[in-house]
């Protein structure tokens, strides 16, 4: 994982998931987090909203296969639970697409390459409509020029412009970046008086 | 230059700025759990990396512990399975661990504050999303996930972008039955869920300058229920009582020498906010959550407004127009990260005193720490609770998500003093939360619904 590949675009059909808010606890719900691995947790994504709604999408034999993930707004918001991310990789989403996220969750995504694009409301429906009326229609997600086309529709969505910068690098696992100049994390420490006591 | 303490941090903390545009920023103090962890040292045996400043992390178990008998080994085996792979990592990497049974157990941001480990100035993480509870003594701290756990063990630091800053004044004085909770819930209900995405929340005013660092962490803790990554209150002279003596704070001339310093973090009086926003104490009515995210709260005695196609109307089965104040509870919880410190138990008890829960209630007070739980004992506390009927548990997470027996059954609906009322969060997929304060949690165990606690507290008063 910390040879990341640099990640300038993904393709692949959509799975269309309205609503505003939807937290992390409705993506993974927390028993689901008893366990010392993340191994597993794609077959609980969206578990409890699945039973509870036979219609929910990832129900839906429609968007079997689908990789790009469309949402509203705040997606992923509440807990910082990384299994949240992980479970919708793990299923096979390769990039999410909305309105807009919480910053943990867009964090999260972004250090396992998993690019969440923002766009406007208007954009997003339209989206999400063409999917729903064609769901084998292929979505193409351009990290770079932030272009996001589905047959007729082509939108604009962005990356925060560092995660963007992140992806094209394939800079996106920080780890070694954060090891590199080492030294340095040990001279901010010394200039700390809490670390040096004061 | 006049500026804020979020800057003033960031800027002391800064490492370099990556090529990747982010900046990397020192983590000063690291708290680590039973469940956002063990993915993390996996990754790192994998690289064959080390943890960089084993010193500046500490370690303990909340999420999972079951709360009515913390015997060894847990009932629950993956429960056990998850602090026997916190210890392991723990001896083998040399980080300080708390197990079940030490003194020093409890929530973690609630054992860090009471340590003195949390101080101002310090940029704090930890792998859940209600850090921002140590932004109450003047530190920036994050939630973060699994892989910056990593990071931070690795290399004591964080990839991050900045936030922006917003300032939210509250001032003025609180009536009586109105607590900080009440103070949290409105400013998420008047700037929304993600109203705060991008910034960090800068709290003051002379009504939060009044607040006990207590109460300030409350405060704190519910910025991300705001959609901000973080939140904080400059320290002050209480700030600083609260830290003198702490265990893990400066002690002697090396804490006069800190005051100093931490004052000098203090936001400018002239610090330029990208945002500001005010409130006035007085109008703050004691609050509930009618729906299904912290936004969606009112006034106690107010009618939900709202449009009837919202989801969360069907799921908690109210109607627009509907008040809360009358609707019938199963379950009672005191406690979670948001209001399980002495204070908060001591708020509830003064509503408990003499009073009984009423038959068809389940109440249960779970204290923040073990700590916590001995000064409440001490006080006596913990009979006022089982006298009137409520279960006086461990400490632990408990039935704020449900990661252990602690659990709603069916559509149960829990008066609860806890941070979250998503779908599903507290156990049961379709069991409803209504969040309130410890004392309005109280008054609902006894009267067996949701009251105005304020009426109960005029009998206290009299």
């Amino acid at each position: 994982m910390s040879q990341a590949q640099a990640i300038l675009s993904v393709t692949g059909r959509g799975l269309p998931v309205r609503g505003d808010d939807i937290d992390t606890d409705r993506i993974m719900p927390a028993r689901f987090l008893k366990a010392v691995s993340f191994e597993g947790l794609e077959r609980h994504v969206f578990e409890d909203d699945r039973a509870a709604d036979p219609r929910h999408p990832f129900n839906d034999a429609r968007y079997k296969g689908a990789s790009i993930l469309v949402v509203n707004r705040n997606f992923g918001c509440g807990s910082s639970r990384e299994h949240a991310p992980q479970g919708l990789a793990r299923f096979g989403i390769a990039a999410v697409v909305g309105e807009s996220f919480s910053e943990i969750f867009q964090g999260n995504a972004a250090v396992m390459g998993l690019p969440c694009f923002a766009a406007d409301r208007e954009s997003i429906d339209r989206l999400q409509s063409i999917v729903e009326k064609t769901p084998e229609v292929t979505i193409t997600a351009d990290v770079q020029s932030g272009v996001v086309t589905a047959g007729d529709v082509r939108i604009r969505a962005s990356l925060p412009s560092a995660l963007r910068d992140a992806f094209v690098s394939g800079q996106w696992n920080p780890t070694a970046m954060l090891l590199d100049r080492f030294e340095e994390v040990r001279e901010v420490a010394t200039r700390l008086p809490y670390v040096t006591g004061f | 230059m006049a500026n804020t303490l979020f800057h003033k941090v960031w800027d002391t903390h800064t490492v370099r700025r990556l090529p990747s545009g982010q900046t990397q920023l020192f983590a000063g103090l690291h708290l680590i759990h039973e469940v956002t962890s063990p993915q993390a040292f996996d990754m790192l045996r994998q690289h064959g990396w080390r943890v960089a400043f084993p010193e500046r992390t500490f370690a303990t178990v909340d999420h999972i512990v079951p709360t009515s008998s913390q015997r060894r080994p847990f009932l629950d085996v993956m429960a056990e399975e998850m602090t026997v792979a916190l210890e392991r990592n723990c001896r083998e990497f040399g980080i300080p661990f708390w197990p079940p049974d030490h003194e020093n157990q409890g929530i973690v941001h609630v054992i860090g504050p009471e340590l003195g480990l949390t101080q101002p100035g310090m940029v704090i993480a930890c792998g859940d999303s209600h850090t921002s509870t140590h932004g109450a003594f003047g530190a920036i701290a994050f939630g973060i996930g699994t892989s910056q756990v990593r990071d931070v063990l690795a290399s004591q630091s964080l990839a991050l972008d900045p936030l922006k800053v917003r300032r939210i004044d509250v001032n003025g004085r609180l009536n009586p039955g109105v607590y900080a909770k009440d103070v949290i819930l409105t400013i998420i209900r008047r700037l929304g869920v993600r109203g705060g995405v991008g910034y960090a929340y800068e709290y003051g005013g002379d009504t939060i300058d009044r607040m006990s660092l207590e109460e300030r962490m409350t405060i704190c803790n519910m910025s991300i229920e705001g959609g901000a990554r973080a939140g904080y209150v400059n320290p002050d002279d209480t700030t600083f009582a609260f830290l003198k003596g702490r265990r893990f704070a400066p002690q002697g001339a090396a804490f006069d020498r800190a005051v100093a310093w931490w004052r000098s973090l203090a936001s400018d009086a002239n610090a330029g906010y990208d945002d500001r926003v005010g409130l006035t104490a007085g109008s703050i009515e004691p609050t509930v959550t009618w729906g299904i995210n912290p936004g969606q709260s009112v006034g106690v005695g107010e009618r939900i407004d709202g449009d009837a196609r919202d989801e969360a109307f069907a799921f908690m089965g109210f109607h627009p127009g509907d008040r809360v104040a009358g609707t019938k509870i199963d379950v009672a919880f005191i406690g979670s990260c948001t209001n399980s410190r002495l204070s908060d138990l001591e708020e509830a008890a003064r509503i408990v005193r003499g009073h009984k829960v009423a038959p068809h209630v389940k109440a249960l007070v779970v204290p923040g720490s073990r700590t916590v739980s001995q000064a409440a004992e001490a006080r006596g506390l913990h009979e006022i609770f089982r006298s009137a009927g409520f279960e006086w548990r461990g400490a632990g997470c408990s039935m704020c998500l449900a990661m252990n027996p602690d659990r709603l059954e069916g559509r149960q609906i829990c008066a609860s003093s806890s941070n979250r009322n998503f779908k599903g969060r507290q156990g049961s997929p379709t069991g409803r939360t209504l969040l309130m304060s410890p004392a309005m949690v109280a008054a609902a165990a006894i009267a067996g619904e949701v009251v105005d606690v304020r009426t109960m507290l005029d009998e206290v008063t009299a």
